[in-house]
């Protein structure tokens, strides 16, 4: 419900809502007229003593004024009904302390288009918010006061031009006061209504700051599920593999000295168990994150996933150094999955993987000779990984007519990365 | 199970990060009559301990602090430069085949192992490949031939299914009386396939286990 709508039902005047238009307007002329004061001070005196640098702080100060500004604002606006107002745009700092939330601040659009919005209130919004409470609610209030004035002085003054000494006077200014009061909470609902459309569009900010957000946030959360995936794999890699080889070991050297018999069948059984979760356990390391990629890199990596292809692959990949770990790893998995789309279903008989990096980017390419047909769409795992190849702002394309063959080529840019922390 | 050589007992380095591991090993290697001259648990300590006590094999895992990366292995390839002839043999967690070509291109290709850590549990073969590489022979895990025999690329395309079959074993370090009893033929047999894998791969007659190391390095090279 907002107060335009109210505005055209039944029993608007009887209702809360032209309480709340005064409400809304009148607390958004005090509230300019106070930012009217903050702000000129603030730059005053910021800009007078900013030639002994202390005045810099109060600068700075004075321009980050829109950002409460901007949030009493929001707040605000719930009086005129508007629906609840997502928060500014603001950026969440990458690291903790007072200096990286300056920086992000003074340098994101939201910040400025705020103070913007500031100064609109403290110039031009304040006076025409009194202006129409004065007009819409005062006057008329002070025309229906005319009778008990004039009970009390003997005459009344409306609106300072108006003069009214005698009885059926008064009652006719307070009549049309009456009158007007009613034409006033009209007036002044749909006042209202427009101040806060006017507030809600320029305080919203544009849809491209959110999707530049959001474009963050996913890489962001690519980023730590890469980490988190990294983690995991270490910690199975030094705990879990590490104890059953052990216990492989322990179980080994028991069956050693056990004498033939159950007792010997049992422990070959447990040793042949534990075995299997060995090479299990291993594989889904390997599934999760292959040490070899985060050891050796790309090149490597893809070596290796031509190794365990059942269709024999041709590798051609040359790669100066290595790159990105988000990139690698999303290239590498790109190519685990194509080249086990080639052994599922392309019916192929050889596979090739080429590609290389420059021009800034890195290209891959896996063809096969198999029949074709394939869909990225056909919930292949193509569509997952296309989706993480342009969180990196890539390219993933599919070209596999019927009667083959299939080629898919995936394309990242990035820049060579200098050897990082192995254990972040 | 058929009979394994165990070999002399042996002085052995062993370079392990995880205690409970180096604990394990110590404890098999003991059993089959070997002595653990050191057991440690970081690459530098390693060159340290073979400097000090003159081994006569090394046993290493490929990943050890500080970096956790392939420090063993960097280890392993610095000892074969320094002191040929000292058997090594390393135990990785994963198959990586660019540290088996890296570790069997060190020295002459000769009394060097590779195996993959799980083999530990497979306890007198594993005691049986290392005396194995402390005789000079040369001992690769079965995973990385199984992933090799899969790319199917010259020179080897130019074996028949079971030269590539014998040649898996070789690279194992099987013995020719090993690999007739693994593939229930007759050893004469297997000479003969080895003698033919030989010249398919164009080595030099040279002498018999030299020309075998050279095989399983073309075999690991292509």
């Amino acid at each position: 419900m907002t107060v335009w709508r109210a505005l055209a039902g039944r029993g608007y005047l009887g209702s809360a809502w032209p309480w709340r238009a005064v409400a809304y307007l009148a607390s958004g002329a005090l509230f300019g007229a106070v930012v009217l004061v903050v702000i000129v001070s603030g730059a005053v005196a910021g800009g007078v003593l900013a030639v002994v640098l202390v005045g810099l702080p109060l600068l700075v100060l004075t321009a980050l004024a829109g950002i409460p500004v901007a949030a009493v604002e929001r707040r605000r606006l719930r009086l005129a009904g508007a629906g609840p107002m997502p928060p500014g745009q603001h950026r969440v700092p990458d690291r903790p302390g007072l200096a990286a939330w300056l920086v992000v601040r003074l340098g994101e659009a939201a910040t400025w288009r705020e103070l913007a919005y500031a100064v609109l209130l403290g110039v031009v919004l304040w006076p025409l918010d009194a202006a129409a409470v004065a007009g819409g609610a005062v006057l008329p209030l002070s025309m229906v006061a005319a009778p008990a004035l004039v009970a009390v002085d003997g005459e009344a003054k409306v609106a300072k031009l108006w003069l009214v000494d005698s009885w059926p006077g008064a009652f006719a200014v307070a009549g049309l006061g009456l009158v007007l009061l009613a034409a006033g909470a009209y007036a002044l609902g749909a006042v209202a209504g427009a101040r806060a459309e006017l507030a809600r569009a320029l305080l919203a900010g544009k849809d491209s700051d959110r999707v530049t957000e959001l474009v963050r946030s996913r890489v962001r959360l690519v980023d730590a599920f890469e980490a988190e995936r990294r983690r995991i794999e270490r910690d199975l890699h030094d705990g879990a593999q590490q104890r059953v080889v052990a216990l492989t070991m322990t179980l080994g050297l028991a069956r050693l000295d056990a004498p033939p018999g159950r007792l010997a069948d049992q422990l070959a059984t447990a040793h042949r168990e534990a075995e299997r979760a060995l090479a299990e356990l291993r594989e889904l390391i390997h599934g999760i994150h292959p040490k070899v990629l985060t050891d050796y890199g790309l090149e490597a990596a893809v070596a290796d996933a031509a190794d365990r292809s059942p269709v024999p692959v041709d590798v051609d990949l040359e790669l100066p150094e290595r790159l990105p770990r988000p990139v690698e790893s999303a290239a590498y998995f790109v190519v685990c999955e194509a080249l086990a789309n080639v052994a599922r279903h392309s019916g192929a008989g050889r596979a090739e993987v080429s590609g290389g990096y420059g021009d800034g980017r890195l290209v891959l390419r896996v063809r096969d000779d198999g029949r074709g047909g394939a869909d990225a769409r056909g919930g292949t795992g193509l569509t997952g990984l296309a989706d993480r190849v342009s969180v990196l702002d890539g390219r993933l394309s599919l070209s596999s007519p019927p009667g083959g063959p299939t080629l898919l080529r995936v394309e990242i840019p990035c820049r060579p990365s200098p050897m990082e922390d192995p254990c972040g | 199970m058929p009979a394994l050589a165990h070999g002399r007992p042996l002085r052995i380095v062993l370079a392990e990060d995880s205690v409970l591991l180096r604990e394990g090993l110590i404890g098999l290697l003991t059993r089959f009559g070997h002595e653990v001259v050191a057991a440690v648990g970081d690459a530098d300590a390693l060159l340290a301990a073979v400097a000090e006590h003159g081994p006569d094999a090394v046993v290493t895992d490929v990943r050890m602090p500080p970096a956790l990366q392939d420090e063993g292995l960097r280890a392993a390839v610095r000892l074969r430069a320094e002191r040929p002839g000292l058997p090594v043999l390393v135990l990785s967690q994963y198959v990586q085949r660019a540290y088996a070509a890296e570790l069997l291109d060190s020295g002459d290709g000769t009394g060097v192992g590779y195996l993959l850590k799980d083999r530990v549990g497979q306890v007198e073969e594993f005691v049986s490949a290392l005396a194995e590489v402390a005789a000079g022979g040369t001992v690769v895990d079965p995973e990385v031939v199984r992933q090799l025999l899969r790319r199917r690329r010259d020179p080897l395309a130019r074996l028949t299914p079971r030269e590539r079959e014998v040649l898996a074993l070789v690279a194992e370090g099987k013995s020719n009386g090993a690999i007739a009893r693994t593939l229930v033929v007759t050893e004469a047999a297997v000479g003969k396939h080895i003698g033919s894998i030989l010249t398919k791969l164009d080595l030099p007659p040279a002498d018999d286990t030299h020309r075998r190391v050279l095989a399983v390095l073309a075999f690991l090279r292509a």
